[in-house]
């Protein structure tokens, strides 16, 4: 059974689209990450399933209730902002008890949940304290503190990492992953970081322009990107992804660019056909020329310690395609050809009409 | 930034203390007066120094009143002042911040033509619309009642606009966390939004108080009764005929009198007054 389903929805502020039909099974106890550029209706279908917006078609269920015209309250549901959302004028405390208090539970009742989730979330010395007497990630602690509280049957979090800083960020992160893998609540978790997405998510729903690009686990959407916009917004730098043609019978691929690949498997079915190739910035390496697959002609080089990214171009005179690739050396050479393989395991192949995968 | 000169140091101050002088010396005077006696304050020069009536000319103004002009003894006035001067800012808060509740946090049809009424009313003071509004007062039956005196001064578009314009800066998160959290409207309203507006209506209840204990002109329109006069009418009303025929040392005591209350108010609530002004707690 699941805990949420989202079913064919539908959502135009006036006659914007925003979201338009999308469908998901989100199983009981599962992390869903949606991930998205800013303004892909992620927020926006969260803050539906929240009610906080209305559905304009389609349906939303929380286990077996239809949810489209029940108010927030009603829903079984918490929900952390991104701005966090605490009352300042109240103590912590206060601020987790609110919710239970308009519940009318006995006050043993609340206190007994505000010190369990507070030692949870190691907020128990803070408990007097005012917001604004609390740092970035107290705050972070507190709303999600408010949440817990409730102990609802779905967890929704909007961004709620984006107001830390870097290293804060990380540190929540895994404290995140951490209390899910105590509370194993459903949880739903909007956010336009795709390392958040990546390190979190069970699952993952990519959108973009109010429409899924792709659903699946973070390794599956990394290693088997549905569409090229899934292949460019996971990953850091996007994927290349390099205009060519499938030659020789299917065995191989070539391109204005001078790239020359055996693909894994020949595919005579795809003889002929113009096609994207698309290979990671990580699965290149540096070859003798006679190996290589590619020379780009480097633009700049970036040095991060640990490994290298080279920015170049393709093709004579640099009119091909722009490419990235990182090595794990930082022994380069600053201009000229760079001679570069990969192993065609790693190659994605895309409709370059469509955006979409070619599948094996 | 500011240059650390003495000159300038000294001529700040000597400024300063100019501006001062200039501002408490009639207020000096007005205190001299009330401790003399009439013919003392008509001798020419009239002395600058307090001279020995205090207790006795505030005595009689505030339990007999002058002997010339109205007889009403002051005490009354000051309770008629202070009812107004009460009446009319939490009249007014109560009333503004239910209005501007509604226009910032519901959606209603006409939304903003209301909220543009509203505003629209900033132009047409109490001076404006005084004769219709007294023509209004006076067919109720309600000239000299304490409704009278306050209910046209409580309708008010500035404090509307003031909480309206708070309000909005409050984040729509809030709102919402505490629609999640399963409280109503006016749950929202008590729990949320009054204890964020206090220090805004702190400093909102000082300005109203000094408003409504200044009111000079519509009380002046519909008192006629003496025991419904306020302070500052009670003044007005012990002024009569030529300068000799008043009790000068009297009125001043008076006047000081009703100058006290607006100063407590400003000197004890100075505090949440400038906080209520300068910073919002979010």
């Amino acid at each position: 059974m699941s805990a949420v389903s989202i079913r064919n929805v539908f959502k135009s502020f006036g006659a914007v689209q925003v979201i338009q039909g999308i469908s998901m099974d989100i199983k009981d106890g599962e992390f869903v990450v949606m991930v998205g550029p800013s303004g892909c209706g992620k927020s926006t279908l969260l803050r539906m399933v929240a009610g906080l917006e209305t559905i304009t078609t389609g349906e939303i269920a929380i286990g077996e209730r239809v949810v489209n015209n029940l108010e927030p309250k009603d829903r079984d549901i918490a929900m952390v902002f991104q701005n966090y959302a605490l009352y300042p004028h109240m103590s912590v405390r206060d601020n987790m008890a609110y919710g239970l208090k308009i519940q009318g539970r006995p006050k043993t009742d609340i206190d007994a949940r505000v010190q369990r989730a507070a030692e949870i979330l190691e907020l128990a010395q803070l408990l007097k304290r005012r917001p604004r007497e609390l740092s970035g990630g107290q705050r972070q602690r507190v709303a999600m503190g408010r949440a817990i509280v409730r102990e609802p049957r779905v967890f929704l979090f909007d961004e709620p990492l984006s107001n830390l800083d870097a290293k804060l960020r990380v540190q929540m992160r895994s404290e995140l992953q951490a209390l899910h893998q105590r509370l194993m609540t459903t949880t739903l978790y909007v956010t336009h970081d795709q390392v958040e997405a990546m390190t979190l998510a069970h699952r993952m729903l990519v959108m973009n322009a109010g429409k899924t690009e792709q659903i699946g686990a973070p390794l599956e959407v990394y290693s088997k990107p549905a569409t090229t916009f899934v292949a460019a917004f996971i990953g850091s730098p996007p994927m290349n992804l390099i205009p060519g043609r499938i030659t020789e019978g299917g065995k191989a691929l070539a391109s204005d660019g001078d790239v020359h690949a055996r693909l894994p498997e020949a595919r005579p079915a795809l003889d002929g056909r113009n096609v994207l190739l698309g290979v990671r910035p990580e699965h290149f390496e540096i070859c003798e020329p006679d190996a290589a697959m590619l020379s780009p002609d480097i633009d700049f080089i970036e040095l991060l310690g640990s490994d290298s990214l080279v920015y170049g171009h393709l093709g004579a005179d640099k009119a091909g395609a722009r490419m990235a690739a990182r090595l794990h050396t930082s022994v380069v050479a600053k201009e000229g050809r760079l001679p570069l393989r990969f192993d065609p395991q790693y190659m994605h192949l895309f409709d370059p009409e469509t955006g979409k995968r070619i599948e094996e | 930034m500011v240059e650390r000169r003495p000159v300038l140091t000294f001529l700040a101050h000597a400024v300063l203390v100019l501006g001062a002088l200039i501002v408490a010396f009639p207020i000096y005077v007005t205190f001299v007066a009330s401790t003399l006696t009439v013919e003392e304050i008509m001798s020419v020069p009239m002395p600058l120094l307090p001279g020995g009536h205090l207790i006795e000319n505030y005595k009689q103004v505030l339990f007999a009143g002058t002997t010339t002009g109205s007889r009403a003894a002051v005490d009354r006035m000051l309770l008629n002042s202070l009812v107004m001067a009460l009446v009319v800012p939490i009249g007014k808060m109560s009333i503004s911040i239910l209005s501007a509740f509604a226009i910032v946090y519901f959606r209603f049809p006409l939304r903003n033509f209301f909220f543009w009424m509203i505003f629209v009313t900033l132009m047409l003071p109490v001076e404006v619309r005084i004769i219709p509004t007294f023509q209004v007062i006076a067919g109720l039956g309600m000239l000299n009642t304490f409704a009278g005196l306050t209910l046209p001064l409580i309708a008010s578009a500035t404090a509307t606009f003031l909480f309206r314009q708070f309000f909005m800066t409050i984040p729509d998160e809030l709102a919402e966390a505490a629609r999640m959290d399963g409280a109503g409207p006016m749950r929202f309203f008590w729990d949320v939004v009054v204890p964020l507006s206090k220090t805004s209506m702190a400093a909102l209840f000082v300005i109203q108080f000094i408003y409504g204990w200044n009111q000079y002109l519509w009380p002046l329109l519909i008192t006629t009764d003496e025991t419904m006069y306020t302070a500052v009418i009670g003044i007005k009303r012990m002024i009569v005929g030529g300068d000799a025929a008043n009790e000068w040392n009297l009125i001043m005591a008076t006047a000081m009198l009703t100058m006290l209350p607006p100063a407590l108010v400003v000197l004890l609530m100075q505090k949440w007054f400038v906080k209520g002004l300068v910073e919002t707690e979010k």
